[in-house]
């Protein structure tokens, strides 16, 4: 009976869930999963050799391919007149089994000659070798591809197929991951910088200063980001508040340069992702027994040491915390770069933004975000391991 | 540490600026009568709120926001509310603290890889440049707000209350209707709050998935930072900074009726 019950009310709490579990399926996880499928999908051969992997589909892969099959071939290689896709045709091809680069080019210009062609053995007894014609058919039939991801990273295939890096000056994209890292990593001990000293004072004062403190933390937290990234262009523009007070008391000539710069960036994301770090080293200030300190000052410890060796030391777990929660986010933003930063401090997300809404490659959008994603998730599950070990302990 | 109580107040007196001063910094601004966004401020006026709500582009986005952040806040209060009930007396199951912390995945996943996945799947569904789609996608990332709220409101339920209520003769759906919602009320309405609040401040999915008809005025602001930064903004976000403060006031009134009850 209550093994029934029991067994009932987890059908019904699954009932319960099913409606939004369904709604983050379609909406959360199907557009995540076609953004990685269009990040990997292959369109070359497929959309190159549209006709002959219809046509090869009852071959046996030993045999050399009948004349039906070797007509639809060389109709699909003459319909090719984009050299560029040809290009791509040959590597993907070549790239599976080499040889093909000759081949393929002797016989475009025999059936761009010749337009009755069906024997094209005839043209190069290559062809009678079954093994040229599963790579036809794998790659015209294949749908993957890791061009993309490979060039996420600035690498590419050569001709032979290995794995080598892109040309010098060809692509930018290690060189963004590299400073999306770097400045989330500014940002990150801009905040520990910032964030520890004052979740220590606010931890250490009572009543209503206390209460300001952490008002002070909530109220930006609150704020439409939106409005605080308006508000620090306000501050940093060439005639903002900063360089409007620094030119009235005589301190500059000129206008410091404060915004589309990486130092505007830092300043505004340290001010959006300060909370994050604050909020976290409190919680675990507040825990900590309030007559350590003094212990360790009646044994004798001079204020720097008991600091260094008690508070710093126990306060450590919540700056992990925060760290984490800050890098993980900063690693994705997309708003503030974009309107405070310059051209050349636009990050990952940005070259993201670029290449699904300027340039239409959602294939490289795709590829990009497959990258920021797998960085996000990895911190995102160190984060909970240690909050979860935290909750434990 | 009391040896450095000078150093303590002046360090945490220049932090507390460093966070307030930029949403004060902006407040003026939005009644200046120039056309510049920078001080000092010549003369008063209220021309940047008129223009707020007369000017096409901004009072549509305005309108935007408000249809949107409706849709979205009874769309992810009524899906969240539901799912955390189905959560609650679950917490020692894994499958569904697995649900738990999937159904918060969307607070994590950084919002330009979302958008560039929902962009190519709602032109596939029909989804791009419609209402509909603006609200699904902003109801995505609302949803883990509402999921926190409400499970913690329900935690704080004394079940006892319950099994009174069903000992006393009330049908499963009485005491849900009569006991168990009215009591976690708190925090649906601040899950709620939250998810109008998301709406209303959402860029990143919006420039994905919305057309020009359904510009927000989040968007509206984005843009007007981007290409032609005018004082409307700083009318904006007055408009924007006075509404949170409101809000942060019905959450915590909603909170302390809360525990008064």
């Amino acid at each position: 009976m209550t093994q029934q019950s029991g067994l009932s009310k987890r059908v019904k709490s699954c009932a319960l869930i099913a409606p939004l579990a369904l709604f983050l399926v379609f909406f959360f996880a199907a557009p995540l999963v076609t953004m990685m499928k269009t990040a990997v999908s292959d369109p070359v051969a497929s959309s190159a050799l549209p006709t002959v992997s219809r046509a090869l589909q009852e071959w046996d892969r030993a045999s050399t391919p009948s004349a039906d099959v070797q007509k639809a071939f060389a109709d699909d290689l003459r319909n090719i007149t984009d050299d560029e896709l040809f290009g791509d045709l040959v590597r993907r091809l070549n790239s599976a089994k080499s040889g093909f680069r000759t081949l393929l080019v002797k016989t475009r210009n025999a059936v761009a000659e010749d337009q009755a062609i069906t024997d094209l053995v005839a043209v190069d007894k290559r062809w009678r070798d079954s093994a040229f014609w599963i790579a036809v058919q794998d790659a015209a039939g294949a749908s993957l591809t890791d061009r993309n991801l490979l060039a996420a990273v600035d690498l590419q295939r050569d001709t032979g197929g290995a794995i080598v890096s892109m040309p010098e000056g060809t692509s930018a994209n290690r060189t963004t991951l590299f400073r999306t890292m770097i400045m989330a990593g500014v940002v990150t001990l801009c905040c520990i910088a910032v964030g520890l000293p004052f979740a220590m004072v606010a931890a250490s004062t009572t009543g209503w200063k206390r209460q300001l403190l952490l008002g002070a933390v909530l109220l930006p937290l609150w704020t439409s980001l939106l409005v605080r990234t308006a508000a620090w262009y306000i501050i940093l523009q060439d005639n903002g508040l900063i360089n409007l007070t620094l030119q009235t008391l005589g301190l500059t000539s000129g206008p410091v340069p404060l915004i589309f710069n990486r130092l505007g960036v830092v300043i505004a994301m340290t001010h959006v992702l300060l909370p994050f770090m604050v909020l976290p080293i409190f919680s675990v200030l507040i825990g900590i027994p309030k007559n350590l300190m003094p212990a360790a000052a009646s044994l004798g410890a001079p204020p720097i040491r008991a600091f260094l060796l008690v508070l710093l030391p126990l306060s450590l777990r919540g700056v992990v915390s925060g760290a984490l929660l800050v890098f993980m986010s900063a690693l994705g933003y997309y708003i503030t770069p974009a309107l405070i930063g310059g051209a050349k401090d636009q990050m990952i997300s940005s070259v993201i933004a670029y290449y699904a809404t300027g340039a239409a490659n959602w294939g490289m959008a795709g590829a990009l975000g497959i990258v920021l994603l797998a960085a996000t998730m990895i911190l995102y599950v160190v984060y909970l391991r240690l909050s979860s070990e935290e909750a434990r302990a | 540490m009391r040896t450095l109580p000078i150093g303590k107040a002046v360090f945490g007196t220049a932090v507390v600026i460093f966070l307030m001063a930029p949403l004060f910094a902006i407040l003026p601004l939005a009644f200046t009568d120039s056309i510049f966004l920078n001080y000092p401020i010549p003369d008063f006026s209220f021309r940047w709120f008129h223009e707020l709500f007369t000017a096409n582009a901004w009072r549509r986005s305005i309108l935007n926001s408000l249809l949107i952040g409706t849709g979205t806040t009874i769309l992810a209060t009524v899906l969240g509310t539901v799912a955390s009930l189905g959560l609650r007396g679950n917490s020692a199951s894994l499958l569904f603290s697995v649900f738990r912390t999937v159904f918060l995945l969307p607070m994590v996943v950084p919002a330009v890889v979302l958008g560039v996945g929902m962009q190519l799947m709602f032109a596939q569904y029909g989804l791009a440049n419609t209402y509909v789609g603006v609200i699904i996608a902003h109801t995505v990332i609302a949803i883990p707000f509402v999921i926190v709220n409400v499970t913690a409101a329900l935690q704080g339920i004394d079940r006892r209350l319950e099994n009174a209520a069903a000992s006393l003769g009330a049908s499963p759906a009485v005491v849900l209707r009569q006991v168990t919602l009215p009591l976690a009320m708190p925090g649906i309405v601040s899950g709620a709050v939250f998810a109008f609040a998301t709406s209303l401040d959402e860029v990143v999915l919006t420039l994905f998935v919305a057309g020009p008809n359904q510009r927000t005025v989040a968007r509206q602001m984005f843009s007007t930072i981007r290409e032609n930064i005018s004082p409307a903004i700083a009318a904006a976000a007055f408009l924007f900074i006075v509404g949170t403060i409101v809000i942060a006031g019905l959450i915590l009134l909603a909170q302390k009726k809360g525990q008064r009850a």
